[in-house]
């Protein structure tokens, strides 16, 4: 197991590598980005004068490998507009980022997990048809609408939760249930097709013929060998909700990672955006390290070490 | 052939109902000009009645959809807008499906090395939610929206190049596309007459929930305020818009967003109808069921 985690961590490196290849001739693109810095009625000695300092006079290749090296440093740069080191700016806000995509994950899995199922075990029935319609309406939803009907609806209407911010425990709910519904429709899917598979494998009649209780068979035998497409869609279902948690994070005023990297994007403060978009990455190849891991426990025939 | 073919597509709902929706927001977004009651920029409409504010005027018989918070017109807004958001997904995926097309091929039929560096690549994007992949191309363009049309089509290459890299490495084993190696097919003429045709039908399914996700993420990054600027008729723009004033005037949200869910559902289910039509295991049971009856 602890080959298996080196090798996975070290086939990390390559895609951060590239990664950040990738970032840096993007914000290279974005223009001379000695423009950000320098004041507007900078003359062009004074121009030169920062060019010269940050190096931005070097070649391409060489500015890279200097970014690369403060990068592994843990040094991005300072922000502009905060006028300090944007790494931690971006950690103190990955808690509130987390914190919304853990509850979320959990809201989609508490709707997905019993919709997809209960759809697959009562194939054609009303019930099927409702799991089916909802989940194909939900996937062309935009997430923006599901927030502001959800405010309108428990804010602003009921008066139930509060309409955005993250001062009381409960002003989670309402960003956590947009996000969630969003991942569940994916999910609840997946789990019906792979649950109607795996309901047709002769193990399921054997398990039946033992005299099994029906809800035994389904949960015990169908559910777990189900549960492996399912969580290979969860991993990537992670990278989805972590994105549509900018939007959501926007609409409930929530304060995490996204919100920043979106204010930092509508600046071009380009030291915190480069940092927001290295943390996300990091957080996605974490999820998906851990969904390799959940294999491991679901799936007894797969071996790593033989791969 | 192309008889039977679409035989099967007409017997699966889904697809009829997606291919008749999308027909339907096609005509409405070519012919919007001639459709829209009113100049979807036009401010402070006359009130439906006597006496009210121009602006904020609920659904009516003279506005369908009601108007906006500068009294403009929400319905002539939303059909103005239909082309926008239509475009926005024709163009971004154009963009991803030949970007991501070239560079798989190049992998899957290359292998070696040049596989390793593009799949490496490409894997580093894909371990990018889609949406923010596309806020730092817009970071690095500035915001307009064409340059959301270009981010989107840079944030689904990936998926074209993961797809039609797949795809080459199995018909790179195939017993006739080595016999055409074999007796001296070059290149040009192995990925034109052998790998092309049997790619083709995937990414048509590919493209068609793309487009479906590229007008998601545009309406949505226009929503963000990165994409089109005001006064454009832009769905996800009109629905930010109204977002200020949804306690008083839902409409000037909803409109636009249902206008989403529509076309956005319309490419789904036409997408899902052509994957059960295209897919090689449903087209053999397909055949079964023609060969019994």
């Amino acid at each position: 197991m602890t080959t298996y985690l080196a090798s996975r961590l070290l086939q990390m490196v390559p895609s951060l590598f590239l990664l950040t290849v990738v970032l840096f001739a993007l914000m290279r693109l974005g223009g001379d980005p000695v423009m950000h810095l320098a004041h507007p009625e900078a003359s062009p000695e004074e121009i030169a004068e920062i060019r010269a300092a940050y190096g931005f006079d070097r070649p391409l290749p060489e500015q890279y490998l200097k970014q690369l090296r403060m990068m592994l440093r843990g040094d991005f740069g300072e922000s502009f507009r905060f006028r300090s080191p944007a790494l931690p700016l971006v950690l103190e806000k990955l808690p509130a980022t987390m914190e919304l995509a853990a509850v979320s994950m959990l809201v989609a899995l508490l709707i997905a997990i019993p919709a997809g199922l209960l759809s697959a075990i009562f194939q054609n029935s009303p019930l099927d048809l409702g799991v089916t319609t909802t989940s194909t309406l939900g996937r062309a939803m935009p997430n923006f609408w599901i927030g502001i009907m959800l405010i309108l609806l428990f804010a602003v209407h009921l008066g139930w939760l509060p309409v955005s911010g993250r001062l009381e425990t409960t002003s989670i709910i309402l960003p956590a249930l947009t996000l969630g519904t969003s991942v569940a429709t994916s999910l609840a899917r997946i789990l019906r097709s792979s649950m109607l598979e795996v309901i047709r494998q002769e193990y399921m009649t054997t398990a039946k013929a033992k005299g099994l209780h029906q809800w035994a068979v389904v949960l015990g035998h169908g559910l777990r060998n189900a549960l492996i497409p399912f969580i290979t869609v969860f991993g990537l279902q992670m990278a989805w909700l972590l994105g549509g948690s900018v939007i959501v994070e926007e609409v409930f005023a929530w304060p995490g990672m996204g919100r920043l990297l979106l204010n930092s994007v509508k600046v071009r403060d380009l030291s915190v955006v480069m940092a927001g978009v290295c943390m996300f990455a990091l957080v996605v190849m974490g999820t998906n390290l851990l969904v390799d891991f959940l294999y491991t426990a679901l799936d007894p025939r797969i071996r790593y070490s033989s791969s | 052939m192309f008889r039977r073919t679409l035989r099967a597509f007409g017997s699966q709902p889904q697809g009829v109902i997606g291919l008749g929706l999308l027909l339907v927001w096609l005509i409405l977004a070519l012919s919007a000009t001639q459709l829209v009651p009113y100049d979807p920029l036009e401010q402070g409409l006359p009130p439906a009645r006597a006496g009210d504010s121009p602006v904020r005027q609920a659904p009516s018989s003279l506005y369908w959809f009601g108007t906006d918070e500068l009294g403009r017109d929400v319905l002539s807004r939303v059909l103005a807008g239909a082309h926008i958001s239509l475009a926005l997904g024709f163009i971004s995926v154009s963009i991803g499906l030949v970007a991501g097309s070239t560079l798989g091929l190049v992998a899957g039929f290359y292998g070696g090395w040049v596989d390793g560096i593009v799949m490496r690549a490409m894997d580093a994007l894909l371990a990018f939610p889609g949406i923010l992949l596309a806020l730092v191309v817009i970071a690095a363009l500035g915001t307009s929206i064409q340059n959301v049309m270009i981010a989107v089509g840079i944030a689904i290459v990936p998926q074209y190049a993961r797809l039609v890299r797949s795809l080459c490495l199995t018909i790179r084993e195939l017993a006739y596309v080595e016999a055409a190696h074999v007796v001296g097919s070059g290149p040009v003429r192995l990925i034109f007459r052998h790998f092309l045709p049997n790619i083709v039908p995937p990414l048509i399914v590919l493209s068609t929930l793309q487009i479906g996700q590229a007008i998601i993420y545009g309406s949505a990054l226009s929503f963000l305020g990165m994409g089109a600027q005001p006064p454009t008729p832009e769905w996800g723009l009109i629905a930010a818009k109204g977002r200020d004033f949804f306690r008083k005037a839902w409409w000037i949200s909803t409109f636009p967003s249902l206008a989403i869910l529509s076309v956005v559902l319309s490419f789904n289910l036409l997408g899902d109808g052509l994957r059960s039509l295209l897919d090689p295991r449903m087209r053999m049971v397909r055949a079964a069921d023609q060969r019994n009856s």
